[in-house]
């Protein structure tokens, strides 16, 4: 199988506005810089991919004015994914795999969450005939998950607190993080809930940002990179949606997604778990039998910022950046859409 | 079968979402001076293409674009449609022209209605003027030109305008 | 060396204004069944499922895949949504191809659909972005402009729009699942339609449907599984340009243009109207037809009207290069769909499985999908034998 790896990343500062900015005009430096640094010109690029929302942008094709951004001339060979650009990423890395002619790949995600209701907007990502009309929220979703783990006996409120001071603690060293800080768990849970048991910082930020991934093959890869971030494994694979018709304290997608891209065993140096709430965080920490030793999200996790579409990517972006700098040699990403981790991606990747 | 046991074969669930939406840079600098009865473009370095409205970044190379230019509000039709149609929330009377537009000094096309111009007048090359409202009530918005019109000028040579314009491209 | 792929089953629903017996999930399956039945495989057979439909403010749910996983039968598998604007359906199917020649799976499902009764397709189409004069209102008014420029570039005379549109109605009398059936359409009654974006009649436009369309996709080890002969993929292609361009031709768009000098130089392609048997191309509107004949390669610049005018396109009038045997998009248009429906009416051309629409002896076929503002192209090309 040919080799494909990430060679660069780059992100907006997350924030919780950016008014000044439309998508495009946010990842284009993002790309520029990424292109940059590596020593490439956007004609260098063999494949672009994407990775939005129609819903979350407010319009139809919310996509297409991006790649007006990218200088598409002459034309490009590219697509996209109508969702979390992790997706966006398994797509260009396939299509590396078949097409040999195909040597860098440029994959990119953006949202901007703060033109509209979020809360109100995801509450359109369900059955429309049985459950959009009850208008379920993604918090109060999360909230029922959470619920079932407290039930179960699986974990308390103060373990989701731990998750969200753990986020924050990572995110201090982070300079494009939104939310970060040394919070003790205890302060923490004296906060009022908003969704019980849910308090705010078991919750995503309301984040705008674009991100961005290149992917190389093979020897392009080691002459653009000193050290590639190889993907070993990428997989992916989905639940069933209905809340009801799952045990919430599971994700067995998560897992099996994990289990075909090689993730569980072996050495794992970072994790980077797209868990938009903290007790999801328990939840893929446990599928992905993530080991003791592991550092899970040295970049913030969620509480970095939450670029919805986008959020996933970044957390390959961020595995690899830390395996091309030498700070890790082997680490697991993880991205999700979904209600309640309904649809996992899992990727391996590792430096040689 | 009585009305509780027939079958039910929709729903319909009004949806109403609420967005604020942020032009971006771009689109700013254009609505600020179209405010001051103003049309600015931009050019791209690479090309030398003017791009109205103005973008940061060349669409061909993306190359960051900063030199404003401003323009006339006279132009050429480069080709248009005649709309016989009505639809929802469409104000205008029909048949009505809108046309692209390409204005003196930039080289993308604008979208614009044509009015007092007798339908079957309408033709590539034919030269127009902006019609604007009243400074008065000028705001940020394409709507301070209502409409296009003929000037009167001899046409002008559209299909040759277009050729230099596409023979600007590198590639 | 990637791995061949072949197409062993095709289903598809018959195409109409308003499916109002059926919910989303009872779309898809029906044609995801005819395909599985087709491929004599059951559902627990397929190892992926890639599906893909254009916008979703159109159903009114994000990402709908989401919630049908288990409709699809796709619990514990990989599922993964494609949105390419109109090309979307040819996009999708290129995916599932990719899936196959990289040999990470054996038996992948590709769907495309979409379910447009569902909310205002006008609406969903073209919402009015503030900042911008809400001028034209539908894809027809779009393009109706770029029409009028191809008919002066070309001098083409006014008449040939009509006989595109009436050529792909009377191809689709011999569709059983195409959705418009019109006994009686002839150049009098597509001219006598109301015009609506001057030059486009009522009549040269697309209907707008609910549908889906499904292919079974395998690599070689399960090519003759299928009730009929497989399709063997030859090529695949997509290209894309920006829309704001100055400059930018929207006539010939050159993403069209590259995209098939590509893909007929993957599959040594030198001559489109004397090597392909027939084309299914996505023509939503009549004047597509000779402006995609020039993009394409089957006509010199300015002579794609000529194609259109002698019947060369015509499987009635027993032209040499048959375009659109299923009645294409002009007669049947679920967007998502429509570009899977051209792929797999290429499929089912080279399978011969056409019944009454059939090219005889259709060895090679073309396919391809449009989308966005005539810039997104998704091509391939079906064969009867392994490439």
């Amino acid at each position: 199988m040919r080799e494909v790896a990430v060679i660069a990343f780059g992100q907006t500062p997350n924030r919780r506005r950016e008014l000044a900015l439309n998508e495009a005009e946010m990842l284009a430096p993002v790309v520029a810089e990424m292109l940059k640094g590596v020593g490439l010109s956007r004609t260098d690029v063999d494949f672009t991919c994407s990775g939005s929302s129609d819903w979350i942008a407010g319009y139809s094709f919310s996509w297409v004015t991006a790649m007006d951004a990218l200088g598409a001339w002459p034309p490009i060979i590219e697509s996209h994914v109508e969702g979390e650009a992790a997706w966006a990423l398994y797509e260009a890395w396939v299509k590396m795999l078949v097409h040999e002619e195909l040597e860098v790949a440029l994959v990119y995600g953006f949202g901007r969450q703060s033109m509209s209701s979020p809360r109100e907007v995801m509450a359109m990502m369900n059955d429309p005939y049985l459950e959009t009309p009850l208008w379920p929220d993604t918090i109060s979703q999360a909230a029922l998950q959470a619920r079932a783990l407290l039930d179960a006996e699986l974990c308390t409120e103060r373990d989701f607190a731990e998750i969200a001071a753990r986020n924050l603690r990572h995110a201090e060293s982070n300079p494009l993080a939104q939310l970060s800080g040394q919070p003790d768990p205890a302060e923490l849970l004296e906060e009022p809930t908003i969704a019980s048991p849910l308090r705010k910082h078991d919750c995503p930020p309301i984040t705008d940002g674009a991100c961005a991934i290149l992917l190389a093959a093979g020897d392009r890869a080691r002459a653009l990179c000193k050290r590639p971030a190889w993907i070993r494994g990428l997989a992916h694979r989905i639940d069933v949606q209905a809340l009801g018709r799952r045990d919430l304290t599971r994700s067995q997608s998560a897992r099996l997604a994990a289990e075909a891209a090689g993730a569980i065993g072996g050495k794992v140096d970072i994790a980077e778990l797209h868990a938009p709430f903290t007790p999801q965080d328990w939840i893929l920490q446990r599928e992905l039998e993530i080991p003791e030793s592991t550092v899970i999200n040295p970049s913030g996790g969620i509480h970095q910022g939450n670029p919805m579409m986008g959020t996933g990517l970044v957390r390959f972006g961020e595995v690899a950046v830390r395996i091309i700098n030498g700070e890790a040699d082997r680490g697991v990403a993880h991205g999700t859409q979904g209600p309640c981790l309904q649809q996992n991606i899992v990727g391996v990747l590792e430096g040689e | 079968m009585s009305e509780s046991q027939k079958p039910v074969t929709n729903i319909s669930t009004p949806v109403a979402m609420h967005y604020n939406y942020s032009i971006g840079a771009g689109m700013s600098t254009f609505m600020r001076a179209i405010k001051e009865g103003k049309l600015l473009g931009v050019r791209c370095p690479d090309t030398g293409k003017v791009y109205v409205p103005p973008r940061l970044t060349s669409v061909e190379t993306a190359s960051p674009m900063s030199e404003l230019v401003e323009l006339s509000d006279k132009g050429v039709v480069y080709t248009y449609c005649i709309v016989n149609i009505r639809f929802y929330d469409q104000v205008l009377e029909i048949p009505y022209a809108y046309a692209y537009i390409v204005l003196d000094g930039a080289d993308s096309a604008i979208m614009h209605l044509v009015q007092e111009c007798p339908i079957e007048e309408m033709r590539p090359g034919m030269r127009v003027q902006a019609v604007w409202k009243d400074s008065s009530e000028w705001t940020e918005s394409m709507e301070n030109i209502q409409y296009f019109k003929p000037t009167g000028e001899p046409d002008m040579p559209i299909e040759t305008i277009m050729d230099e314009i596409r023979r600007k491209s590198h590639a | 060396m990637a791995n061949r792929c072949a197409v062993i089953g095709i289903g598809q629903t018959k195409y109409t204004d308003k499916r109002k017996d059926v919910n989303h999930v009872g779309l898809v399956r029906e044609a995801c069944k005819r395909a599985l039945e087709d491929a004599r495989l059951s559902w627990k057979d397929i190892d992926a499922l890639v599906i893909g439909k254009a916008p979703d403010t159109i159903e009114g749910v994000i990402c709908p895949e989401l919630y049908m996983a288990e409709g699809l039968g796709m619990v514990g598998k990989p599922l993964f949504r494609v949105h390419t604007a109109g090309s979307v359906g040819g996009a999708t199917a290129i995916v599932g191809t990719e899936l196959i020649r990289a040999g990470l799976h054996d038996k992948v499902l590709v769907l495309g659909w979409q379910k447009q009764s569902d909310s205002d397709i006008t609406w969903a189409l073209s919402p009015n972005l503030p900042f911008n004069p809400p001028l034209m209102a539908g894809a027809g008014g779009f393009f109706a402009p770029h029409f009028r420029e191809y008919i002066r570039r070309s001098g083409a005379p006014d008449h040939v729009g009509i006989k595109v549109v009436v050529k792909d109605r009377r191809h689709a009398l011999k569709n059983p699942y195409a959705h418009l059936h019109q006994p009686t359409v002839c150049f009098e009654e597509i001219r006598d339609t109301m015009m609506l974006w001057d030059p486009l009649r009522f009549g040269e436009t697309c209907p707008s449907s609910d549908g889906a369309c499904a292919m079974v996709l395998t690599s070689e080890k399960f090519a003759d599984h299928g009730s009929a002969r497989p399709a063997w993929v030859h090529a695949t292609e997509m290209r894309s340009e920006p829309t704001f361009m100055p400059g930018r031709d929207e006539v010939n768009p050159r993403a069209g243009r590259d995209c098939a000098a590509a893909l007929y130089k993957r599959a040594g392609i030198t001559n489109p109207r004397k090597d392909f048997d027939c084309a299914e191309i996505y023509v939503a509107f009549s004047w597509f037809e000779p402006m995609l004949a020039e993009t394409l390669g089957f006509a010199e610049p300015g002579e794609g009207w000529k194609l259109s005018d002698s019947g060369a396109t015509s499987l009635d009038e027993g032209g040499d290069i048959p375009w659109n045997c299923s009645g294409g998009v002009l007669s049947s248009n679920p967007i998502g769909a429509s570009g899977t429906v051209r792929f797999a009416e290429a499929a089912i051309q080279v399978r011969g499985q056409g019944g009454e629409r059939q090219v005889d002896g259709a060895q090679l076929a073309l396919a391809h999908a449009l989308g966005g503002a005539s810039q997104f192209f998704a091509m391939w090309i079906v064969g009867s034998e392994k490439p």
